[in-house]
């Protein structure tokens, strides 16, 4: 038993659920009480989608339990037949039915129906969200064709070549309530196709089980999300000899990798490192001057599998951060978050108890957190500027805009996303030190809220005076400390108002401790050395 | 029984399970956890129609059930001691802990109230800790509320005063006028269950008459009758028209004399009258389609007919109490159809057919039909929302009037030009 507060993922029937939704001609028979049809909002509101999720709960209640569930299960399964008339169905249970044993995938089988059927088992009190997505992906794909007739050996990633065609691939994975998928598929079809390579089949995102059937047909197969794709990939490998890539193109340097992976697979000439450095402006914006202010900030990267790895990459080898945390809730994701986190000389964070990532942010005092809603609200609290990265869903992670993760335009979304709330975390910083200066605007707040710029909830204590300058005078005669001369005040003013106040009790703590009694230009610039060492 | 036409209906539904009650009910006891025992599909769902990921720390979370709890009770009954130990070592500020039944503890038949006796007998007082069931396999949405009040029932002190209960979860705000209306009128001795604090539950004997503020608590309705107490048969207080008879009913069995109820509700039924009029105008004539979710549904339909002008194409209820609905099933139109139960898809095909101007439905489906073209209110704001009383009346119609305002808006000012 585990106690949950909140939870990164949802049961794994919910990963199917979005498999169904994501699909054309797909039904889902869930055999389920009334209170899982909850789950219809993920895709209505998260993702405000104007259709409902293809699925017809049984929603069975107490007092069916002691009759013939067996008979609800098979008029709800020819109900929905004649209703949606799907062009395959997908039964499966919830939680709730697992315990109960009704096998609504054999009542479906047995039924006669004329069309496929793929029987979900999907364990609800051991697997979660995206493993029941990746299973049910698989189980339908398996499901249409694994009869379908190949010959071995007569797969060749290079055959295109000889039959007067582009090369062709499937982009596997992209599924609804995964993070930027809608734009992601378009943003590599885009690349591929500048590449010479063309698309074969999309799925599940929009693809149908006719559209399915022709996965065999591609030369190569690519794994968008492994969290999803990763089985079926893998059994397309055995069954068909369809190789697949393995890298995930998620900013410059993986982008890169990509098209070179795929290139190998294909056969086709591989693309020029010096060009493509070129396509995303993050790599050029990265060196500009401006990003100087960006070396070595630390961040503390959270999310599923794939992007946490892939933010890592970014971070570390092309902004010129420090990563200084990097976890993942993606149990199956553990092996390889743990890897890159290795090479990063860090210790990877597997878990799923959002307290325990917040502790673990919180430890390594990040200036930058890379990571999930949940994420978000936590370096809220803590006063840290955050941008997100992956699942879970939020309807903010669904603009309105086109905002892909991949690619070269996905590269560019990148940059700004996460080095716009630097950008704001540094005017944070200002607004902080401006604040007891007169010309800052009482009421300016930010939108970290009211904590902003203070590393603590502690307030500092008013005084009577608006400028700060003025206060730190007050508080240095009455504490009889060093007298400033009229030359080290006229040195004072020459620095910018916002950072005066600071520089002056600065250099009273310096003369202080070093016994100097008045201050001049020579004691700040004294003490200006050390503070910086 | 005039008025409406009670028509049943069973096929596959979309509603909430009781579960969700949590939302609301662990905001109205800040001293109370609610510790859903079931699985993550249970956890999710609270989070989700709840949308909690502002809070820190929830006072409501979820024992997920594991394989290995499934496989023997005993180790369950055991984990479920740990779990419930750990949390009150760490949330010390917990007062009373509800345990609550899902679907799947319901089905491996859990005995959480042996676990909660068990575990008062341990925690010998500092924690008290009560069991009831949400489980969807029993309960829909507002009923979680039910089981929650009557696991709470037992614990209230006896008395033999005359006094006034209001039973039910209200808005803080919404509470505190009502009960200021009645002191006014000279009913000075009224409480309200839930209390604020879950340690301060009021007292109950036969001198309590009840009077019920939602209309989903049908079995602590009956455990209050069996503490002694006269539950009071009214229209709930939703529009001025319920609200004022509410109020009467309560005034009446207290013996109070009706003209000083009358001079001091004139004043607010005309100025909630004149609140009431630009809403008025835009609901009248208006074709509204309510579909089952918060069990809101009937006192609605009767505010937004009598007294908005709004045509009931179809009131839908999860389930119908004929003795405590009587009241408003007594108040609505002829032939009105109430449907107990849905079959969401031939509901659909209903709302489609009719084409309403106003669909009050569950939140899997608002979108779906906006698509289509169709208006929706979503039911769940209702349970949020300080709709009871006169004074709330406009804001209750302003909750109705305003998607079909926005419709109008957005249909002259942009689809208009393109």
């Amino acid at each position: 038993m585990e106690l949950t507060l909140w939870t990164y993922e949802g049961p794994p029937h919910v990963g199917a659920m979005r498999i169904a939704t994501s699909m054309e001609g797909v039904h889902y028979l869930l055999h389920a009480p009334q209170g899982d049809t909850y789950a219809d909002l993920l895709f209505t509101m998260i993702e405000r989608r104007g259709k409902r999720p293809p699925v017809t709960y049984t929603t069975f209640q107490a007092r069916d339990l002691g009759g013939d569930t067996a008979e609800l299960v098979k008029g709800h399964i020819k109900e929905a037949v004649d209703r949606f008339k799907p062009k395959a169905l997908l039964v499966g249970e919830s939680c709730t039915a697992e315990l109960i044993q009704d096998q609504p995938g054999s009542l479906a089988k047995g039924m006669g129906l004329d069309l496929p059927i793929i029987t979900l088992e999907l364990p609800a009190y051991s697997k979660k969200e995206n493993w029941g997505a990746a299973e049910t992906f698989y189980q339908l794909v398996r499901g249409l064709l694994k009869n379908h007739p190949h010959e071995k050996g007569s797969q060749n990633s290079k055959a295109w070549k000889d039959q007067s065609r582009r090369p062709r691939v499937n982009l596997l994975g992209p599924s609804l309530l995964g993070f930027r998928c809608r734009d992601d598929v378009l943003e590599i079809q885009k690349l591929l196709n500048i590449h010479g390579i063309d698309i074969n089949v999309i799925a599940p995102l929009g693809a149908s089980p006719a559209e399915l059937m022709r996965i065999p047909d591609a030369d190569a197969n690519v794994c968008l999300y492994p969290e999803i794709a990763e089985s079926t990939c893998l059994w397309l490998q055995r069954q068909f000899e369809t190789p697949f890539t393995k890298t995930v193109p998620i900013g410059v340097g993986a982008t890169h990798d990509f098209l070179k992976e795929i290139s190998e697979i294909l056969g086709i000439e591989p693309p020029n490192q010096s060009e493509t450095s070129k396509q995303s402006r993050l790599t050029w914006y990265s060196q500009s001057v401006d990003s100087n202010y960006l070396t070595g900030k630390r961040v503390f990267i959270f999310g599923d599998g794939t992007h946490a790895i892939a933010a890592a990459r970014i971070a570390n080898e092309e902004l010129g951060f420090e990563v200084v945390g990097l976890g993942t809730y993606s149990r199956e994701m553990a092996r390889p978050v743990r890897s890159a986190a290795e090479k990063l000389g860090i210790e990877a964070l597997i878990s799923n108890d959002y307290l325990e990532v917040e502790k673990a942010m919180a430890n390594a005092a990040p200036e930058l957190v890379l990571g999930t809603q949940m994420e978000r609200h936590s370096a809220k609290r803590l006063g840290i500027p955050c941008a997100v990265i992956s699942t879970p869903m939020h309807v903010q992670d669904v603009p309105a805009r086109y905002s892909p993760q991949m690619g070269w335009e996905g590269a560019n979304v990148i940059f700004d996303s996460w080095v716009h709330p630097l950008m704001m975390g540094l005017e944070e910083h200002l607004i902080g030190m401006f604040r007891h200066d007169f010309e800052f605007i009482d009421g300016h707040q930010s939108h970290l809220g009211h904590q902003g710029g203070q590393p603590t909830t502690k307030h500092e204590p008013q005084t009577k005076y608006l400028n700060p300058d003025e206060a730190a005078k007050e508080i240095v005669s009455k504490n009889n400390s060093p007298i400033w001369t009229e030359e080290g005040e006229a040195e004072l003013a020459k620095i910018p108002f916002f950072v005066r106040g600071k520089v002056r009790r600065n250099t009273e703590k310096y003369a202080r401790q070093a016994g100097c009694r008045q201050i001049d230009s020579e004691t700040l610039y004294d003490a200006k050395v050390h503070f910086r060492n | 029984m005039s008025g409406a036409t009670l028509l049943k209906e069973s096929g596959p539904r979309e509603v909430f399970c009781g579960l969700t009650s949590i939302v609301w009910l662990h905001r109205r006891m800040p001293d109370a956890f609610f510790l859903v025992v079931g699985s993550r599909t249970c956890a999710h769902l609270i989070q989700s129609a709840a949308g909690v990921m502002i809070f820190a720390e929830p006072r409501f979370g979820t024992a997920i059930l594991e394989e290995r709890d499934l496989a023997g009770l005993a180790d369950a009954h055991e984990e479920l001691d740990r779990v419930v130990n750990n949390l009150l070592a760490r949330r010390p500020e917990i007062r009373t802990l509800f345990l609550v039944g899902s679907c799947p503890s319901e089905v491996i038949k859990l005995d959480l109230a042996r676990v909660a006796e068990r575990l008062n007998t341990a925690l010998e007082g500092r924690v008290r800790v009560l069991n009831y069931s949400g489980s969807g396999i029993e309960t829909t949405f507002t009923q979680g509320e039910d089981g929650a009040l009557k696991a709470m029932v037992p614990l209230m002190p006896s008395t033999n005063e005359q006094q006034l209960l209001l039973a039910g979860t209200l808005a803080n705000s919404v509470e505190d006028r009502l009960i200021k209306l009645f002191n006014k009128v000279g009913l000075e001795k009224v409480c309200s269950f839930p209390p604020r604090q879950s340690t301060d539950l009021p007292a109950i004997g036969p001198g309590t008459k009840v009077l019920l503020t939602q209309p989903f608590l049908t079995e602590t309705a009956r455990a209050l009758k069996d503490r002694g107490a006269e539950i009071l048969q009214a229209p709930f207080p939703l529009g001025i028209e319920g609200s004022q008879l509410w109020m009467k009913t309560a005034t009446q069995a207290f013996g109070i004399n009706s003209s000083t109820v009358h001079s001091t509700l004139e004043p607010l039924i005309a100025r909630a009258q004149k609140a009431l009029e630009p809403f008025k105008e835009n609901l009248c004539g208006k074709k509204l389609f309510l579909l089952p979710e918060s069990q809101l549904e009937l006192p609605l339909a009767r505010f937004l007919h009598r007294e908005c002008g709004m045509e009931l194409l179809e009131v839908g209820t999860p389930y119908l109490n004929r003795e405590m609905m009587s009241a408003e099933l007594e108040l609505l139109p002829t032939n009105t159809p109430v449907v107990e139960g849905q079959h969401v898809e031939k509901q659909l095909d209903r709302v489609r057919e009719l084409s309403p101007d106003l669909v009050v439905c569950g939140m899997g489906l608002a979108n779906p039909l906006e698509a289509e073209g169709i208006s929706t209110k979503w039911s769940i704001e209702l349970v949020f929302s300080p709709i009871h009383g006169i004074d709330q009346a406009a804001d209750l119609a302003e909750l109705f009037s305003r998607p079909l305002h926005r419709h109008d808006l957005l249909n002259r000012k942009l689809l208009a030009k393109v």
